[in-house]
């Protein structure tokens, strides 16, 4: 390691050469320069000092290396306490590797001032969450994230994972439709006899011989009722199929979605999603079910027919089927317009569904701002930009199907004009320039329904792509390849210098904090302080950007998500009710929970009175957002929901800031009931409703700033006490909430 | 809450730190301002506020022009450094029309690549075919005008709108 050899590719000049027994210990590569322009440099670390292609520092015991990282772009700053020496830039794909740096600075420049070697550098572990990579791995098994493998163009053939269920059935349904082909194919052939040797005899003179008539025409016949049958049984048969796959399609994008993390719900609009998993998968089946036969049919049509042309006669045969390759370059050149044209329809009748979507729910807000004609407005302009695109598609669309249709009748004219050529100069019978023009007005009339295929092709396409968009969709908050299993918890939670970042948005900074079982945790802080967040990093809704989350020594990484969610019970600010009973409700995360179970549940959320006065009890209907129930009653059902799981873990975020003083107040002192035996982390605006907490967790800006219990904090006069005594001013100047003030007094006694 | 913009007088400076240091019309010092437009996107020089290090407002300035020459240049130095929204001129290529796609791109501020991971990771900005492009990792693009870029971009662009 002493030479430069280790640095990355066309980087081994970069550098100054080093002194005499000086080690290369880090290096960075930045892909910014000091104007904030897209540049490569170099900025090494040895174990005497900072170094770049230019200049260099002294690794001195006032050294200081910081980072800070805004708007997506990452600073690494040097200082020696009094003056700032450097300042280097790169974009956040590259911070981990600056964090490492950082790091490995601060050991350099620690062991220096210690005169004590520097600590051996632990076992490879992963740059971003620092958990230790196995050594057969070359990337840390949690963080590796496929960011980019875009799905394959070939979507449609990727839907056979849904059709090899039933391939059986679509065997049997190809066969069928080869036979039914086949049968259609008759009739023309029987035309030919039927000229040549009977009416054309009979024109020269001949008398008809009726038994041969009759042979053929009870040919012609059975032919057509062959067809019919066969043409129903692959039908019916095929279309089956196709609805079990249509079915299949949309239950696993479904639950695939599901599984996505917060960060894809919090990044899709509604409309959009519905729009996705109602019609597109829709689209797909009919296509399966209509146009995926028809075009195998036409195929296997087409093949055929031309068999049989050949067979009959070789020359006239290939003037029949000239304009076939223009008509297949046609279809090529048309094909990616389409496509492009059609994944654009597609998103713009998301966007129509997304205003949709985004009034209905809001609707109370929209009419009390009296916002009717704009919103209105919203969806003509959404609906125009629909019918723009729309239009523009079918300028070539249109012009697309016409085209077919006159080359075919070009096709047509072609073929009398070398066929009755070829009957003058006696090369064929009548008989069979009519069956030819009979094949071929069926062979044609396929291939304008086949050109027809590229648009429904095309539309299945790209809704396809748009389904596998959702399914090749891996959720950030993976569950690991081998979970561990998880111990019996005790509720112990361990959060290890925990990063977390929102986009570009750095929200968590660093949070250090050991909860002990049973305990109860209060979170405070100002809003948008970040406390939320932490508890979304807790419940696992998202992952942690640097640092680690263990309950009894497992990270959070590393077990299954849902097999850990189990223990967690969860309170939000705005509880949701879902379309149903009220019991049902209640029993959301235990659906087999017994009544009595259910029914204490609410008694310990003081739910059960006002439940009862409901016209049913607990049988009445609640309205999708619980319409008919006050905020403090929705929230105490979701408070019963959370608790009759039993969770070992209990989290309240601003669970009661929605209700009144009163309700609070019943809510309290339920409170006393709930926390014992489980670890319970609640956040609560109002600090009275923290006052059973064990120890009060301050945080300011993504930082923990104090923890302590109340008596503690007050006294320290810092971040808590300013809180309080902001709380206490505002009550005292608030002489309705009397009621609160008592509580405040309460506390503080 | 709304408290009345704070417009009085008041001097910046900068420290050995890098930092730039207020003092307002109280005459208290505070180290670590930085300014940040208010509509960063649809009228980036009409109000720019000066945040303390505690993300408290310090001062609102509706316009640059209002100040002194030495406030000024400090203000739009901190505002350079701060601000990284590097502005496609060409597209040059895309590794594939589904996404996630990794994009070549030539910018104001030197070529480089982006990666979409979504096609609703593209903004519609207010202005005419002004778009704005989160990348995968964090940055932001711009479009100023995407009528005004050649064909070819808009050619590749057209098929992610
Ligand atoms: N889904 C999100 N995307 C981006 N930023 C978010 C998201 N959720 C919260 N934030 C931001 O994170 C910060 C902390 O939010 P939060 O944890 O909810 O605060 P609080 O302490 O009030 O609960 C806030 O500044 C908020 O704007
Ligand atoms: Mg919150």
């Amino acid at each position: 390691m002493t030479a430069t050899d280790t640095l990355p590719e066309g980087w081994q000049t970069a550098l100054p050469p080093l002194n005499a027994g000086e080690i290369l210990l880090a290096w960075l590569e930045l892909d910014l320069d000091a104007n904030l322009n897209f540049r490569t440099s170099l900025v090494a670390l040895t174990n005497q000092r900072i170094l770049t292609a230019t200049e260099s520092w002294p690794l001195t015991a006032t050294a200081h290396l910081h980072h800070v990282d805004h708007a997506g772009v990452g600073m690494l700053e040097l200082d020696d306490g009094e003056k700032l020496l450097a300042r280097w830039r790169y974009t956040l794909g590259r911070n981990p590797a600056a964090l490492q740096f950082e790091r490995e600075f601060n050991r350099q420049r620690d062991s220096q001032a210690s005169g004590l070697p520097p600590p051996a550098p632990v076992a490879a572990s992963c740059p971003i969450c620092q958990l230790p990579i196995p050594a057969d791995e070359e990337d840390c098994p949690n963080c590796a994230r496929e960011l980019h493998t875009p799905p394959s163009t070939w979507t449609l053939l990727r839907l056979w994972r849904f059709a090899q269920p039933y391939k059986g059935m679509l065997l049997a349904g190809f066969l069928l439709t080869l036979a039914a082909t086949a049968a259609t194919l008759v009739p023309p052939y029987l035309t030919m006899p039927l000229m040549d040797e009977v009416l054309i005899p009979y024109q020269n003179g001949k008398p008809i011989d009726t038994t041969k008539v009759a042979w053929l025409l009870s040919g012609l016949l059975g032919a057509a009722v062959f067809a019919w049958a066969l043409g129903w049984a692959r039908t019916y048969i095929l279309a089956l199929v196709s609805e079990r796959i249509g079915a299949d399609l949309r239950t696993a994008t479904y639950e695939h979605l599901l599984k996505l993390s917060l960060e894809y719900f919090g990044g899709k609009r509604t409309g959009d999603l519905l729009a996705r998993i109602g019609t597109e998968t829709d689209r797909i089946n009919v296509f399966l079910s209509l146009h995926l036969l028809d075009f195998a049919t036409d195929i296997l049509m087409i093949t055929m027919t031309a068999v049989i042309l050949f067979t009959i006669n070789p020359w006239l045969a290939l003037v029949t089927l000239i304009p076939l390759p223009i008509i297949g370059w046609l279809i090529h050149m048309v094909r990616d317009k389409l496509r492009t044209g059609f994944e654009q329809i597609d998103r713009v009748w998301a966007e129509v569904t997304s205003v949709l979507a985004d009034t209905i729910p809001g609707i109370r807000v929209v009419k009390a701002f009296a916002q009717e004609a704009r919103e209105a407005q919203r969806f003509r302009e959404a609906n125009k930009h629909n019918l723009e695109v729309n239009d523009r598609l079918n300028r070539v669309w249109s012009l697309f199907a016409p085209t077919v249709g006159l080359l075919t009748e070009i096709g047509v004219l072609v073929v009398w004009i070398f066929g009755i050529w070829l009957i003058a100069h006696d090369r064929i019978t009548v008989g069979v320039l009519t069956a030819f023009l009979a094949y071929i007005s069926r062979f044609y009339m396929r291939l304008d329904s086949m050109s027809r295929i590229v648009s429904t092709t095309q539309k299945a396409a790209a809704g396809a792509k748009r389904i596998f968009d959702i399914l090749d969709h891996v959720s950030s908050v993976p569950d690991p390849v081998k979970p561990v299993a998880l111990p019996p918890l005790k509720g112990g939670i361990k959060i290890e210098n925990v990063h977390f970042r929102y986009g570009n948005r750095a929200i968590l900074r660093g949070i250090d904090l050991d909860i002990q079982p049973g305990e109860m945790i209060g979170l405070v802080g100002h809003s948008g302080s970040g406390k939320s967040t932490l508890v979304n990093l807790i419940c696992r809704f998202y992952d942690v950007s640097e640092g680690g989350i263990r309950v009894e020594g497992v990270d959070l990484r590393s077990v299954a998500v849902a097999d850990y969610r189990k223990h967690i019970g969860l309170v939000l600010q705005e509880p949701f009710l879902f379309f149903g009973t009220i019991a049902e409700n209640i029993a959301y995360g235990k659906p087999d929970a017994t009544r009595a179970e259910i029914v204490a549940a609410a008694r310990a959320a003081h739910a059960h009175e006002f439940i009862l006065r409901q016209p049913y009890g607990y049988d009445s209907l609640v309205g999708e957002r619980g319409q008919s129930l006050s905020g403090g009653e929705r929230q105490r059902i979701s408070i019963a929901r959370a608790l009759l799981i039993d969770p070992k873990i209990l989290i309240l975020d601003e669970a009661t800031s929605a209700v009144d003083t009163e309700t609070e107040y019943e809510i309290q002192s339920a409170l006393n009931n709930l926390i014992r035996g489980r670890t319970t982390i609640a956040i609560a605006h109002r600090l009275s409703t923290l006052r059973r907490a064990d120890r009060l967790v301050v945080m300011d800006r993504g930082r923990i700033v104090e923890i302590g219990n109340h008596d503690e904090l007050m006294a320290r006069e810092d971040h808590y006490y300013r809180l309080y005594m902001a709380q206490s001013k505002q009550l005292d100047e608030l002489p309705a909430l009397g009621m609160e003030a008592g509580m405040e007094n309460e506390v503080v006694a | 809450m709304s408290r009345a913009p704070i417009t009085g007088s008041f001097s910046l400076t900068r420290n050995l730190m890098g930092q730039l240091v207020f003092v307002g019309a109280d005459g208290t010092a505070h180290e670590g301002v930085t300014p940040v437009r208010a509509f960063a996107l649809t009228a980036p020089d009409a109000g720019i506020s000066l945040m303390s290090s505690e993300s408290k407002e310090l001062q609102w300035i509706d316009s640059l022009d209002s100040l002194p020459e030495n406030e000024r240049h400090l203000i739009t130095e901190a505002l350079a450094q701060h601000e990284f929204m590097p502005i496609i001129r060409r597209i040059l290529s895309v590794s594939s029309f589904a996404t996630p796609s990794t994009w070549q791109v030539e910018t104001d501020r030197g070529a480089t690549a982006l990666i979409l991971k979504s096609e609703d990771d593209i903004r519609r900005l207010k202005s005419p075919g002004g778009l704005l492009i989160a990348d995968g990792n964090g940055l932001h693009f711009m479009i100023r005008d995407r009528r005004d870029l050649d064909a070819h971009s808009q050619r590749i662009l057209k098929r992610f709108l």
